[in-house]
């Protein structure tokens, strides 16, 4: 049985589509079987972020209704042969995805993935709803601003009494914290909010924290996920989170800002 | 590998039995008219969702069978369940009913409210020296509510957009964030930071209170008298307080000062 991700948020713009092509492409590299969905119907973006969206022939849409079958929609991904796309349809809206639909679908891909990523669209309706109605774990991606956090909160309101788990009155989703776009510089200046202003409202388990990154937008112009590129900071952040998901210990980082090599040797100063 | 004869190997035990006390609310019935009672009974579990769902619940038909009123038991068990709520069992029933209640697996006068009806008569009668027994008026305020009204506890953080209703008392053990609602008939206990809405005495009991650890709430409300977040005195914020209803003003106080 695959285990089901939503990278979610309530908030458009935080970086959920970011986050799930990062971590759907660590989880393959890791050796890990790995399907990653778009659910934004639409308004498709994971094509572009995976870098391939000249070879979209069949999407999500088409495979529910019964138009092409999964094996003729998913994409395999050029870098890695582990990790699959079901790209989301362009042409069509929220209203084309059915519950029964989606669980078909996702049934059919958990006889063959170890991991299903679904990118959740932003919102509460019927497209985030059913992106996370399935899963196993969610991945609450927010930015350190209030805005955003109030709606992380909303979202896990949702998550725990709108999943087929809360449903069914089994085990609840597993909720895990994304910090997305953190800049320790302004934290400390007091322009941005810090991690236990986050945690003090939201107070979930941490999967890591991503720092503000310009090679996250060179990434996602490239088409190549930022988790490829291990000389940036968001890539090695992304690495981390992957790692820790899989159960690895590793020291949270990018929380206080970078250390210069002297800063480094001799400690800081104040 | 030698055995000792003297000695039984431990072996867990298969099953056992635990005596545990459920609060189920009790539905009485004063009226065949399936429709009228079909349309209150929305009406109530649109007031309080959460607290209907999926929630046991036993039906008494004794009144009408006083009377004579005969009941459709199926027709109204077939809506109960579409209600969303579940009926486990059926309380002074006649021949036919009880039948029709066994066949469609409901218990028969197994769930008898002796805790309740021997407590509560001596509690509430007390002060007035009425020599006739109201118990079937004392009923018909609490129905379809729990036959008493149980505190509800919850443990879990309440979020953003979340409602909680409860009955009786409610004791809130984690934080309750901006945009969600608390509420209850009684008293509410937030033993963390209260950031959202709470409403205490929502049926009009004006001696209900709000007690919380740390007050940044939206808005409080007692027996519909409220205040929203900008009226509260600067000092209050972020203590621990207590919120009453005195003379029909609304008063928080400091716990530590009280």
């Amino acid at each position: 049985m695959a285990r089901i991700i939503v990278v979610t948020s309530g908030k458009g713009g935080v970086g959920k589509t970011t986050t799930s092509a990062a971590i759907a492409m660590g989880l393959a590299k890791k050796g890990h079987k790995t399907a990653v969905i778009d659910f934004d119907v639409g308004l498709r973006n994971l094509d572009l972020i995976m870098g391939c969206e000249r070879r979209v022939v069949y999407d999500f849409v088409n495979v529910i209704n019964g138009e092409a079958s999964l094996s003729q929609a998913l994409i395999r991904d050029k870098n890695c042969n582990l990790l699959y796309i079901l790209p989301a349809s362009q042409t069509r809206d929220k209203d084309a995805l059915s519950l029964e639909g989606v669980g078909r679908v996702l049934d059919e891909l958990s006889k063959d993935f170890k991991y299903i990523v679904c990118d959740s669209p932003a919102g509460i309706e019927k497209g985030a709803n059913l992106a996370l109605y399935f899963a196993d774990d969610a991945f609450v991606v927010t930015n350190p601003e209030i805005s955003s956090v109030r709606d992380s909160d909303r979202m896990l309101g949702i998550l725990s009494s709108k999943s087929r788990r809360a449903e069914n009155g089994e085990e609840p989703i597993k909720e895990y914290l994304l910090l997305t776009r953190y800049e320790p510089s302004r934290v400390k200046s007091g322009e941005m909010l810090g991690l236990d202003d986050v945690q003090e409202i939201l107070s979930l388990h941490l999967l890591g924290i991503i720092p503000e990154s310009k090679t996250v937008l060179t990434a996602s112009n490239a088409g190549s996920p930022v988790i490829l590129n291990d000389k940036s900071e968001a890539g090695q952040a992304y690495a981390d989170v992957v790692a820790r998901y899989l159960g690895e210990k590793r020291p949270h980082r990018f929380i206080d800002g970078k250390k210069g090599f002297f800063s480094k040797l001799f400690g800081r100063k104040s | 590998m030698s055995t000792d004869p003297q000695r039984k190997p431990y072996t867990p035990p298969v099953l056992e039995f635990k005596s545990s006390t459920f609060f189920v609310p009790v539905l009485i019935l004063y009226n065949n008219d399936l429709p009228a009672i079909e349309q209150v009974l929305q009406e109530k579990i649109r007031q309080a969702p959460d607290f209907f769902k999926n929630s046991p619940l036993v039906f008494d038909v004794q009144a009408l069978n006083k009377h004579n009123y005969d009941l459709d038991i199926v027709a109204l068990i077939d809506f109960l369940r579409k209600l969303g709520l579940f009926p486990i069992g059926i309380r002074g029933g006649n021949e036919q009913q009880n039948k029709q209640a066994r066949e469609l697996f409901l218990t028969i006068d197994a769930i008898r409210d002796s805790a309740s009806a021997e407590t509560r008569k001596p509690v509430i009668d007390e002060p007035a020296h009425k020599p006739e027994p109201v118990e079937q008026t004392v009923e018909s305020v609490a129905a379809p509510a729990p036959a008493s009204p149980a505190t509800t506890l919850i443990t879990y953080p309440i979020r953003s957009g979340q409602r909680i209703y409860a009955a009786g008392d409610l004791v809130v053990l984690s934080q309750v964030s901006a945009g969600a609602e608390i509420m209850a008939e009684g008293n509410i206990h937030v033993y963390n930071t209260l950031r959202g809405r709470a409403l205490a005495g929502v049926q009009g009991n004006k001696d209900a209170r709000i007690f919380c650890f740390d007050l940044q709430a939206e808005l409080i409300s007692i027996a519909g008298d409220y205040k929203t977040s900008e009226d509260f005195d600067e000092d209050l914020r972020k203590k621990p307080v207590q919120i009453y209803l005195q003379d029909r003003a609304l008063f928080i106080k400091d716990i530590a000062k009280t």
